[in-house]
């Protein structure tokens, strides 16, 4: 169940994507058991077109492999991608190709994502002339203009990328992926390895190019500042789930699942007269060898309930365009509200709709 | 800029005119270009700059990490004695003893093939009196301090048993053994999920008020200085481009660098709006010119900029700034 925009370009529907750990021989003889690592654990959403979604995580909560996923980088095990009508998951050929070109990918290490043996010319080149999208000296053209759409100098076109400092490096990287004119950019960790005063200058980039192109964006980021400031809607991703979905101001003012709650109250503020001495969330994150019953966040959650340690919560409608998966809005209480634990096994204070709800 | 800042207390911590520099004579890099600062007891101080201002390089020159081919000058005085001058062994008891340091990745801060409870031993070993009997009990003491469950099983664990943010834990452990009066830390909390960061942030605010440590805290995250630390020194290119107190930086900034800086992170309710972004890229070291180093990127710059480096001075009390504009900063 998502919270659904208007004309959706990107539906993904329970996405599923597990790891095996390698074994050593030692372990075969052992026949200790192969070791799965679950990355995702049936993720839906949408995406409307021209808007930009925020996935927002700690590491190891599986945004990067959804990242992948959705470029096919991975084969996701289960689940259902739509982009613009067609079934992504089942693509071939040249039809696979063209989504590919579509739907592009900016990645996370500036340093580890271009080729240290090729040109920016070469590199850009490659791409355009791969999809076939010019040929001859329009080729020289549009690497021109690419340039200039990231505010490079035209001269960067002869360098290699060890002559450029990161920023510039992403700007490459931008210019990469619109090189073979996307419609979609899924942008991993764009700026999280620049200094402060070079991240706002990517991001100004992002949105002007995006307001230009008429880009759908999905920004995938741990830095809560930056989701807020530059996404229209905002996925919060725990331990391979989405567990919280909304529009961005709703869910930074009203969050309405403890771990965002958390994620915000962590996230250190600007302003020094608002600090807090008490920690926003105590414990760490499970292993994603061994998931917790139920619900993934109960044993850090200030409020768990039994029903909590057993159940497992689905998203729910809490608002226009708002989702969560908690039981404890379910049971329509406000966080802060203790309830007694019972001993059979479901917790006490629910009301009869979402005991209906829960028995069903 | 050369005496103690006001308020008359003796400064735990004075470092006074710090020059770290590389290359040759002829064609030197200076990386840290004539640092001053104070540390005051029980304050945390936080050294805030982008990659490559010389933040962590200044740390580390405290406690005379820094070893050649760079080439380290200027004075430290550690309660009055300038560690700079010391003999080897004198510097051995200070460091680790009476200064602690933490670090940024503490995988690689750890010894590997040591468990926690050798590496926390050793410590106890070679900065206090206890027995073997004692530093076991000390050790299991210290991991539960810093909040470690299950410390009597976990203290024989080895690092890679332990998570990122158990083994920072640990790593506070092992600089808590020696009951230091100073703790240094360089970015102790940037490889760290944010939720973890906060744990750790916190602890060591906890630490420091049940211990009565001064910290020194090195980061490059503004919203990290504003949640934990006392007063504030900015580094730009190499030097202290302004000192004071974390509120009054944050209210009203005195220095073009540390106005962009602040501009530059997103805050709430500018949806979507461009972010007031500081031009170009922080200079390398081996352009330097004559002037102030972020007059090439500086909105407010004037001729007199790029005559000499403007000095560090006092422009309010306890608020040093070493802008020829600061007054037109200030008005923004």
């Amino acid at each position: 169940m998502t919270a659904s925009p208007s004309m959706p370009i990107m539906q993904v529907e329970d996405l599923h994507m597990a790891f095996k750990r390698p074994r050593s021989a030692f372990d075969r003889l052992a026949r200790k058991p192969m070791q799965i690592v679950h990355a995702l654990n049936g993720v839906s959403f949408t995406v409307a077109r021209g808007e930009t979604l925020g996935i927002v995580g700690e590491s190891g909560c599986g945004k990067s492999t959804l990242a992948r996923c959705l470029v096919r980088l991975y084969e996701p095990m289960a689940g259902r991608i739509r982009y613009d009508g067609l079934d992504v998951l089942k693509l071939q050929g040249s039809a696979r190709r063209e989504y590919n070109r579509r739907v592009q990918m900016v990645f996370q290490d500036p340093y580890g994502s271009l080729n240290p043996r090729m040109t920016v010319r070469q590199m850009l080149a490659e791409a355009i002339s791969f999809h076939r999208l010019r040929e001859g000296a329009a080729v020289t053209a549009r690497i021109n203009e690419l340039l200039d759409l990231v505010r490079l100098p035209p001269d960067a076109a002869e360098r290699y990328p060890h002559e450029f400092s990161g920023g510039q490096r992403q700007r490459i990287g931008i210019a990469r992926a619109l090189a073979v004119e996307p419609d979609c950019l899924i942008a991993d960790e764009l700026v999280s390895a620049l200094d402060v005063s070079v991240q706002a200058q990517i991001i100004n980039l992002l949105l002007e190019l995006q307001q230009k192109l008429h880009l759908t964006v999905l920004f995938i980021a741990h830095d809560l500042r930056l989701i807020r400031h530059i996404s229209h809607r905002v996925a919060v991703m725990y331990l391979g789930s989405i567990v919280e979905l909304a529009d961005t101001e709703t869910l930074f003012n009203a969050p309405s699942h403890p771990y965002t709650e958390a994620l915000l109250k962590a996230a250190p503020e600007l302003d020094p007269a608002r600090r807090s001495v008490i920690d926003a969330v105590r414990g760490e994150l499970p292993s994603p060898l061994a998931l917790p019953t139920g619900c993934p966040f109960h044993p850090r959650c200030a409020y768990a309930m039994d029903r909590c340690r057993i159940e497992r919560p689905l998203l729910r409608t809490r608002g226009d365009n708002h989702i969560a998966a908690c039981h404890l809005q379910d049971t329509a209480l406000v966080p802060g509200v203790a309830l007694e634990p019972s001993n059979d096994g479901s917790a006490q204070g629910l009301t009869a709709d979402s005991r209906r709800r829960f028995n069903a | 800029m050369n005496q103690a800042p006001a308020g008359g207390r003796e400064p735990l911590l004075s470092v006074r005119g710090l020059r770290v520099a590389f290359g040759t004579p002829r064609h030197e890099l200076v990386a840290v270009d004539g640092v001053d600062f104070d540390v005051q007891p029980g304050e945390v101080l936080g050294l805030a700059g982008e990659s490559g201002s010389g933040k962590s390089l200044t740390l580390r020159s405290i406690l005379r990490l820094v070893k050649p081919p760079a080439r380290v000058g200027g004075e430290v005085f550690w309660r009055g004695r300038d560690i700079m001058r010391m003999a080897q062994a004198e510097v051995r008891r200070v460091r680790g003893g009476e200064i602690a340091m933490i670090f940024q990745e503490p995988m690689s801060a750890l010894n590997p093939v040591l468990t926690v409870g050798m590496q926390i031993r050793e410590n106890l070993e070679e900065h206090t009196d206890l027995d073997g009997a004692g530093r076991q009990a000390r050790a299991v003491e210290l991991l539960d301090l810093v909040g470690i469950p299950a410390s009597k099983s976990r203290i024989d664990d080895y690092p890679h048993q332990f998570s990122g943010g158990m083994r920072q834990r640990a790593m506070i452990a092992i600089a808590l053994a020696s009951n230091p009066r100073l703790l240094l830390a360089d970015e102790p909390t940037t490889a760290l999920d944010v939720t973890i960061q906060d744990q750790i942030l916190k602890l060591i605010l906890r630490l420091r008020r049940d211990l009565n440590m001064s910290v020194v805290l090195v980061t490059h995250d503004l919203g990290v200085i504003a949640q934990t630390c006392d007063r504030l020194a900015v580094m730009y290119a190499g030097r202290v481009v302004e000192a004071g107190p974390v509120a009054d930086i944050f209210a009203q900034p005195r220095h073009a660098y540390t106005l962009g800086l602040l501009n530059s992170v997103p805050r709430g309710g500018a949806l979507r709006q461009p972010l007031s972004s500081i031009a170009g890229q922080p200079p390398l070291l081996s352009d330097q010119q004559g002037g102030c180093a972020f007059a090439p990127r500086c909105p407010f710059v004037v001729p007199e900029c790029a005559v000499a480096k403007p000095p560090l001075v006092g422009i309010a009390p306890m608020h040093d700034s070493a802008c020829l504009q600061h007054r037109k900063v200030a008005q923004r």
